[in-house]
C-alpha cells in the first residue's frame, strides 16, 4: 500500500446529511393499502391493452348470452321461407338464410349454447383436473401412479376423435334430447378427454409448491397433511391452471362448433353457431350470399379470440418472473 | 510522479427506466479510481448500487438501465459515451468479468473448454488448435488440476468452486488489465471461498492486472483490497485506504457496518461478553419454565435440564442409480449425538452437504431417522404415535427457516400466518388470538400495522421477524433456526441476532442454530458442533472452540473467515 494516497484515492467521507441513515428493517409504509398476489396481478392486467380488447369482446358476448333481446327482438326459431336467402334490409341487417331465419337473430341467440358449453366444459375439466393433479402431486407414490397413468391413457386419445365417438353413441341411444340434455352430453364428451391436461399442470405446480419452506413450516406447526394440501398447496398452485383454463375455454367453444358442424354436437333444434355454420355450407359451395356464414363464423372466431387473448393477458399478469422482487 | 489511473469513474449517475417512463435513480454521483495492479473493493448492502456501478463500467446494464450522467474513463478514454464497437473491443480484451453466480453463468449444454475457447476467439486472441492449447493453460492457471480432461467436461460435472475457477479463467482469457469480480464467492462455502480468493490474489501478483471487487462482506473486502469504496443508497458515502476505514470509520453508515460485521475483532470481543450475559438470564428463565413443566402432570415432557438429546442419529438416503436396481445408499447423517441444555444455544456448523440441515429436519420431526433417537425433554419423539401427543410435541419445538422469501405463504396476510399455529392448536378465542398476535409483533419489534400486509410487501429482515413471531406463537421451549440469518444483509443480520438473543434471555428459549457461518456463531452460540460429510468432527463450548480448535477441519473453517486476521486499532 502506498504511504500517501494516489490522486483520486484520497480519504473521502460524504457529508452526512446528503445520505441520511435510515432505520434498517422495521418501518412499514402504511399509506398504501395491502397488496396480495391477485391485487398485484390486477394492477398489471389493468395496464395491458390486450386485456381491455378481450374484456370488450367478452362483455358483448356476455350480454348476448344473458340478455339476447337487448340486441334483437326477432325470434331465431321463426322461419319465413318466402324470404329465403334475402339480402340485408331494414330491421334485418344480416339478411336471411336458406330456411328464411334471420341471420343476425340466430347469431345473437347462438351465443348462449356455445358459451354455456365452453364454461361447463372448463368447470368440469378444472374440477377433475385439479383434484386428480393435486392428489397425484401431493401424495405421490401409488396415488400418483394411478392418476398419472389414467391421465396418460385419456391424453393419448385425441380430443375431437374421442368426443365424436362418444357423441355418436349417445346420439344413437337418445336421439331426442332437450336443450340441457344436449348441452350436458357435449360437455361430458369433451370434458372426458380434456381433463388430463389440467391434471398434468396441477401436478407439476403442486410438486413445485409442496417443497417450499412454508409447507414445512406449516407441518412443523402441526397442520395436518390434508389441511396443508387444501389451505396452502392448492391455492398456491392455481395460477397456471387459471391461465390454461382461460385459453381452453375458447378452444372448447370452437370444439363444440366443430362437433355441431359435423352434425353430432348439438341437435339442429338448438340455435348454435356450429349448427348455423353447418347449414351455411351450401352458400360456401355456391358462393352465393356468403354473409349467411360470415356472421356465425365471425362471432365464433371473435369469442374464441377473446378468451385466448384473456388467457394471454392473465398469464402475463400471473407469471411470477414478471413480478417484482 | 504518480502513475496514471487505469479506471476513473467520475460523478456517475445510473437510472432505471420504469414502465411509466420514469427514471428511478440507482447510482447517484459515484466516483472511484483504480490504478494498475491494485485491488479496489466496493462494499455495500443489497440495493446499494454496487453491482450497477460495476455493470455500467462494461456497459452490461439491464435493458432499462441508463447512464444518465457522469464519465467513465478507461485509460483516459471515455466509455460512457463510446459507441457499441469500441465497448465491444473493450469488454473482454481490456476488462474481464467474473459474475456472481457460478451455477447459472455457464451454458450447461456446452463443454467448459469450448466456452473459454469462445471467449478467446471472440476477442481475437487465438484461433483453432492454438486456442485449444491456450484453454488448457488458462484452466491450469485458474488452479484446476487435470485441466486437459476438465476442458472436455460439461458444467454439471464441476463443483461450485471449480465452476468459479472456470469463470475466472474465462474472465482472464484475453489478459485484461482490469478484472471485475462481482460477488465472486458469495455462493460458495467459506473454505472454497478462501482458496479462490487466495488464488486470485496470487494471479494478481503474477499477472499484474487490477481487480475491482464487489462484495457485501466488509471483512472480505478489507482483507483483499488496498482501497475501499463504501456505497449506501446509490451513493459513495466513504472511500479511502482499507485499513484506515476499518480502524476509523467516519461516516455513520461505515461505522454501523464495521460494528455489525460479525467477523471483525471488535465485534468478536463484545459478542462474547454479551453472549455470557444473555446466557445467564436465559438459563435462569429456563429453570423457571422447567420447574413449571415438572410440576404439571399434563405438560409434555419432564422438565429435565437437557431439553433436547440426540443420540446416534443416522439418516441414509437411497439414490437411484444409472440402471434400475443399481440404487446406492448415501449416508447423509452418520452417528450424530449432542445435547442442548435448557436456555442455551447449540450451533451446528458445516459446509454445504455436511448434513446439518438433515439433522435439523430430523430433530423437528419432519424427517424420520434411519436409526438413532431424538429425545425432547425425556420423551423420544420418533416413537410418538397418537396425534394429540404429536400436536403437544409440535407446540414445544418450532422452526425458523433460512429463506424469508419462501417460509411464509404468499397468499396469507401476516395476521393469518401468525394466527395459523394458534388456530391449529385451538388456542383462545378470536379476540384472545388477536391480542396474542399484537403481543408477538411487539416482541419482534414490528408495528401492528404489519398485520394486514402480505409477505411480498415486507423486506427480508421484516419477514424473518414475522417468521420468528410465528415460531413463538405457541410458546415453544426450543426454536430451531435453520440458516435463519444467512440470507440477510449484515446490518439486518446483526439486528435479528440481537433479537434472538433478547428473546432467549427473556423467555428462556433454547436454540438449535444451524449455520455455515462460523463468524455468526460467536454471537449466539454456547456450544458448537462442527459437522463434515455427515459426521461430527468436533463438539466443544464456543469459547473453547474459537480459542483452541482441536481438529484440522475446524481450524481450516476458522482460518477461512474473511477479515479475521485484520488488526483493529483503537476501535474497541
Amino acid at each position: 500500500m502506498p504511504e500517501t494516497p494516489l490522486p483520486g484515492q484520497e480519504r473521502f467521507v460524504a457529508p452526512i446529511d446528503e445520505t441520511p441513515l435510515q432505520e434498517t428493517g422495521v418501518a412499514i409504509d402504511d399509506s398504501q393499502p395491502p397488496e396480495n398476489q391477485w391485487k398485484e396481478a390486477w394492477k398489471l392486467l389493468r395496464r395491458n391493452w390486450i386485456f381491455w380488447i378481450s374484456a370488450a369482446i367478452l362483455s358483448v358476448v356476455a350480454l348476448m348470452v344473458v340478455w339476447p333481446s337487448l340486441f334483437t327482438d326477432l325470434d331465431p326459431t321463426r322461419a319465413d321461407l318466402s324470404r329465403s336467402l334475402e339480402g340485408p334490409s331494414s330491421g334485418h341487417i344480416a339478411g336471411f338464410n336458406r330456411q328464411g331465419y334471420d341471420v343476425f337473430a340466430r347469431t345473437v341467440h347462438g351465443a348462449r349454447a356455445s358459451v354455456l358449453v365452453g364454461f361447463l366444459c372448463t368447470l368440469v375439466v378444472v374440477v377433475i383436473g385439479v383434484i386428480t393433479g393435486a392428489l397425484a402431486g401431493f401424495y405421490g407414490g401409488f396415488v400418483d401412479t394411478i392418476f398419472s397413468r389414467l391421465a396418460d391413457v385419456f391424453f393419448a386419445i385425441p380430443l375431437l376423435l374421442g368426443a365424436i365417438v362418444g357423441l355418436s353413441v349417445v346420439n344413437n341411444l337418445f336421439p331426442d334430447r332437450g336443450f340441457w340434455a344436449a348441452i350436458i352430453a357435449v360437455v361430458i364428451a369433451l370434458g372426458a378427454f380434456a381433463w388430463p391436461q389440467i391434471t398434468r399442470i396441477t401436478r407439476g405446480a403442486v410438486l413445485e409448491v409442496k417443497n417450499l419452506e412454508f409447507i414445512d413450516a406449516a407441518k412443523a406447526i402441526g397442520v395436518t397433511r390434508r389441511r396443508n394440501l387444501i389451505r396452502h398447496v392448492v391455492p398456491n398452485s392455481l395460477a397456471p391452471v387459471i391461465v390454461t383454463s382461460t385459453v381452453s375455454l375458447g378452444i372448447f367453444i370452437v370444439a363444440e362448433a366443430t362437433l355441431s358442424f359435423l352434425g353430432i354436437g348439438l341437435p339442429f333444434g338448438i340455435v348454435s353457431w356450429g349448427n348455423d355454420i353447418a347449414a351455411a355450407q351450401v352458400q360456401v359451395r355456391s358462393g352465393n350470399r356468403m354473409g349467411v356464414m360470415y356472421w356465425p363464423a365471425g362471432a365464433l372466431a371473435l369469442t374464441a379470440l377473446g378468451f385466448i387473448l384473456l388467457g394471454d393477458a392473465v398469464s402475463d399478469a400471473l407469471d411470477p418472473k414478471r413480478r417484482s422482487r | 510522479m504518480s502513475p496514471t489511473p487505469l479506471l476513473e469513474v467520475k460523478d456517475l449517475h445510473v437510472g432505471f427506466v420504469t414502465d411509466r417512463k420514469k427514471v428511478v435513480p440507482a447510482v447517484r454521483g459515484a466516483s472511484l479510481t483504480v490504478y494498475p495492479g491494485q485491488t479496489v473493493a466496493i462494499v455495500g448492502e443489497s440495493g446499494s448500487g454496487k453491482s450497477t456501478t460495476a455493470h455500467a463500467i462494461i456497459d452490461l446494464l439491464p435493458g432499462n438501465g441508463r447512464v444518465t450522467d457522469g464519465r467513465i474513463l478507461f485509460e483516459g478514454q471515455d466509455v460512457a459515451g463510446a459507441d457499441k464497437k469500441d465497448i465491444l473491443a473493450l469488454r473482454g480484451s481490456s476488462v474481464g468479468l467474473v459474475p456472481q453466480d457460478p451455477m447459472s453463468n455457464l451454458n450447461p449444454l456446452i463443454r467448459v473448454g469450448k466456452q473459454i475457447k469462445e471467449a478467446l476467439e471472440a476477442n481475437g486472441v487465438a484461433k483453432g488448435k492454438e486456442a485449444d492449447a491456450r484453454v488448457v493453460e488458462l484452466l491450469q492457471e485458474a488452479g484446476l488440476p487435470d485441466a486437459e480432461r476438465r476442458a472436455q467436461q460439461f458444467p454439471h460435472e464441476f463443483s461450485g468452486g471449480m465452476r468459479q475457477r472456470a469463470l475466472i479463467a474465462m474472465g482472464l482469457a484475453a489478459r485484461p488489465k482490469l478484472l471485475i469480480a462481482d460477488e465472486p464467492t458469495s455462493a460458495l462455502d467459506v473454505t472454497v471461498q478462501k482458496q479462490i480468493l487466495d488464488h486470485l490474489d496470487h494471479l494478481t501478483d503474477t499477472l499484474g492486472f487490477a481487480v475491482l471487487l464487489i462484495t457485501h462482506d466488509l471483512g472480505l473486502a478489507a482483507e483483499r483490497a488496498d482501497h475501499l469504496v463504501v456505497m449506501y443508497k446509490g451513493q459513495v458515502v466513504e472511500s479511502g485506504p482499507a485499513l484506515e476505514i476499518l480502524q476509523d470509520p467516519r461516516h455513520p453508515y461505515s461505522q454501523r457496518l464495521v460494528s455489525s460485521a460479525p467477523s471483525l475483532a471488535s465485534q468478536r470481543l463484545s459478542a462474547q461478553d454479551h453472549r455470557a450475559e444473555v446466557r445467564e438470564q436465559a438459563v435462569a428463565a429456563a429453570e423457571q419454565v422447567a420447574a413449571e413443566v415438572a410440576s404439571h402432570d399434563d405438560a409434555f415432557g419432564q422438565g429435565t435440564s437437557t431439553v433436547v438429546e440426540v443420540k446416534n442419529l443416522t439418516k441414509v438416503f437411497t439414490i437411484r442409480g444409472s440402471r434400475p436396481g443399481s440404487a446406492t445408499d448415501f449416508t447423509a447423517v452418520d452417528d450424530v449425538s449432542f445435547a442442548i441444555r435448557r436456555g442455551t444455544t447449540t450451533a451446528i456448523v458445516g459446509e454445504s452437504g455436511s448434513g446439518k440441515s438433515t439433522v435439523a429436519r430430523m430433530v423437528l420431526g419432519l424427517l424420520d431417522p434411519t436409526s438413532g433417537t431424538v429425545e425432547f425433554d425425556g420423551v423420544d419423539i420418533t416413537t410418538l404415535k397418537s396425534t394429540t401427543q404429536q400436536l403437544a410435541f409440535r407446540r414445544q419445538m418450532q422452526p425458523v427457516f433460512q429463506n424469508p422469501f419462501a417460509s411464509l405463504d404468499p397468499r396469507y396476510t401476516i395476521y393469518r400466518s401468525i394466527e395459523e399455529p394458534l388456530y391449529t392448536h385451538k388456542i383462545g378465542s378470536k379476540a384472545e388470538r388477536e391480542a396474542k398476535i399484537r403481543d408477538l409483533l411487539d416482541k419482534v419489534s414490528l408495528p401492528p400495522a404489519v398485520m394486514r400486509r402480505y409477505p411480498s410487501e415486507l423486506s427480508g429482515g421484516q419477514r424473518q421477524r414475522v417468521a420468528i413471531a410465528r415460531a413463538l406463537a405457541l410458546d415453544p421451549e426450543v426454536v430451531i433456526c435453520d440458516e435463519a440469518v444467512s440470507a440477510l444483509d449484515v446490518l439486518v443480520q446483526a439486528q435479528i441476532l440481537n433479537l434472538l438473543n433478547d428473546l432467549q434471555a427473556e423467555l428462556g428459549l433454547s436454540y438449535l442454530f444451524i449455520t455455515h457461518d462460523l463468524a455468526v456463531v460467536r454471537q449466539i452460540a454456547d456450544d458448537v458442533v462442527v459437522m463434515q460429510e455427515g459426521r461430527v468432527v468436533e463438539h466443544a463450548p464456543a469459547t473453547q472452540l474459537f480459542a483452541d480448535p482441536r481438529e484440522a477441519y475446524t481450524r481450516a473453517l476458522l482460518d477461512a473467515i474473511p477479515g479475521g486476521s485484520i488488526p483493529l486499532g483503537g476501535a474497541r
